[in-house]
């Protein structure tokens, strides 16, 4: 029952032969050894799953292998251009403490990069709408929210990147703000 | 976790589709968006010999609006093609206030509004309003065609009158009409992701200031969407007061069937379902005189 599918894959074309069962998210870990992309619930709930498709955010535990041919996809190896050049979003977690366990990290950082994509100014409610679909196991919603900002503002040239790192009144208004504490509107 | 075996198949155009369904028929399930059936088949609860994926048939996600025949979405249209759509910001704003209730990012950009009607979960976010707009549905078969209003769809949970040969094509919006307005508010326990608890689709036209027309379509409180005819039709004849209608949920409230589950009590069901009636109709009153014919309108324009 198995088919040889050919994959794009951050810029690389796989030749692998999978049976039409398995999921997007088996085949990028388990024969492309892509283990950056993780598996949470397996329901499409948590978001750990995230890739992009064609640049739009997907859960890759509820797609088909089979059905991504033909679609370029994203995964958290691809995010960054070079290995000495990391993709605005990853270095701004890092600059902002947004990493626990960073089993969710892959995933958050995709939504945020596809949200970014699609709106360089997110307004605060906008990046935590963005990200409602990823859940955090440490609960550390608020460092990957400023995160976000931080990267949002990079990205728009708004804040010399070195200048705000440390500074932990540059994360944006959100610092005293309860309703910042969950990612989840 | 890992699904059940299947065959699949990616057929490139529809009469291909039409030919596996009549092959396969009750042994297939298609796959749109696949975000419900994927979970389904994960989970055990179904087993399809045969998937048939929709992705490979060019045109079957196309929008399309013109104001003579309405919206058209085909059965590949994700619910993110219908929030970012242009036409549907300016014509149908309720519509995307379904759509943004639906699920997750990453999820509004692999499912497909049909997907959510076919599932024919009593708690489908984009169901109610889709009713109450007057929405009608093609369901395509080797056997021809029929056109279906899309209330008559649902048969129970889970449940469709689609026969194993069917499929659902497309669905068409009829186009707006002058001082009319709907809303769609939606109920969850955690806000965005979760499952609605109720959904409250409502609309109205006005006309010398006093509703011409009404509908009420409620979500989640019942084994299909209920359409609350009889309390729509109350409002016909009354004037929007300072607070809308406030007793117009009351009725609707009585006559629905929730169940209590792990989402809501059938009781608090029942109370919001009476509140949110209310909201959607202000709601959908001010899109209505907002949209500037209300105080001059005119019988002729507001009769479709």
């Amino acid at each position: 029952m198995k088919q040889t599918i050919r994959l794009r894959v951050n810029g690389d074309t796989y030749e692998v032969a999978v049976p039409p069962w398995r999921t997007l998210n088996e085949v990028l870990r388990e024969d492309l050894r892509l283990t950056g992309t993780k598996r949470g619930c397996g329901d499409g709930d948590c978001g750990a799953c995230t890739v992009l498709l064609d640049g739009r955010s997907v859960t890759s535990c509820l797609m088909l292998a089979v059905e991504a041919v033909g679609h370029e996809v994203t995964t958290v190896e691809g995010l960054a251009t070079a290995r000495d050049a990391l993709h605005p979003v990853q270095a701004e977690f890092i600059a902002a403490g947004a990493i626990q366990c960073g089993y969710c990290t892959p995933g958050m950082e995709l939504s945020a990069a596809y949200l970014l994509s699609r709106n360089p100014s997110p307004t605060d409610d906008e990046i935590r709408r963005g990200l409602s679909g990823n859940l955090c196991r440490c609960t550390g919603y608020q460092k990957i929210f400023e995160a976000v900002r931080r990267a949002s503002d990079r990205l728009k040239g708004a804040a010399p990147p070195d200048a705000a790192a440390g500074d932990p009144a540059a994360g944006g208004p959100a610092g005293g703000d309860p309703s910042g504490g969950g990612a989840r509107p | 976790m890992s699904l059940c075996k299947f065959a699949y198949h990616g057929p490139e155009t529809l009469d291909e589709v039409l030919a596996l369904l009549a092959e396969h028929g009750p042994a297939a399930r298609v796959m749109a968006g696949g975000t419900d059936l994927v979970v389904k088949m994960s989970r055990g609860q179904v087993a399809p010999a045969v998937v048939i994926g929709l992705k490979r048939v060019p045109g079957l996600g196309d929008l399309r609006f013109d104001p003579v025949h309405g919206l058209e979405l085909g059965c590949m249209t994700r619910v993110s093609d219908v929030l970012e759509h242009p036409a549907v910001a300016a014509h149908y704003p309720a519509l995307a206030e379904a759509a943004q209730a639906t699920a997750t990012v990453q999820i509004r950009n692999m499912a497909t509004i049909a997907g959510n009607l076919c599932n024919a979960s009593p708690c489908a976010d984009n169901a109610p309003t889709l009713i109450a707009r007057g929405a009608s549905v093609e369901l395509r078969s080797p056997r021809g065609s029929r056109t279906l209003p899309l209330a008559e769809l649902f048969r129970g949970p889970g449940q469709t009158v689609l026969a194993p040969d069917e499929l659902l094509l497309c669905i068409t919006v009829p186009p707006p009409r002058a001082a009319t307005g709907f809303a769609y508010l939606s109920l969850s326990q955690r806000s965005a992701v979760d499952v609605s608890a109720v959904g409250v689709a409502a609309g109205l036209t006005l006309a010398d200031g006093r509703v011409a027309e009404a509908r009420i379509v409620l979500g989640a409180v019942a084994p299909t969407p209920f359409v609350a005819t009889a309390a729509a039709d109350a409002l016909r004849g009354q004037r929007p007061a300072d607070e809308a209608f406030p007793a117009a949920g009351d009725a609707p409230a009585e006559a629905c069937s929730p169940l209590g589950d792990v989402r809501a009590s059938a009781g608090y069901r029942r109370k919001m379902v009476a509140v949110l009636v209310r909201r959607a109709l202000e709601r959908a009153t001010a899109r209505a005189l907002a949209d500037g014919r209300a105080r001059t309108a005119r019988p002729a324009e507001v009769t479709p």
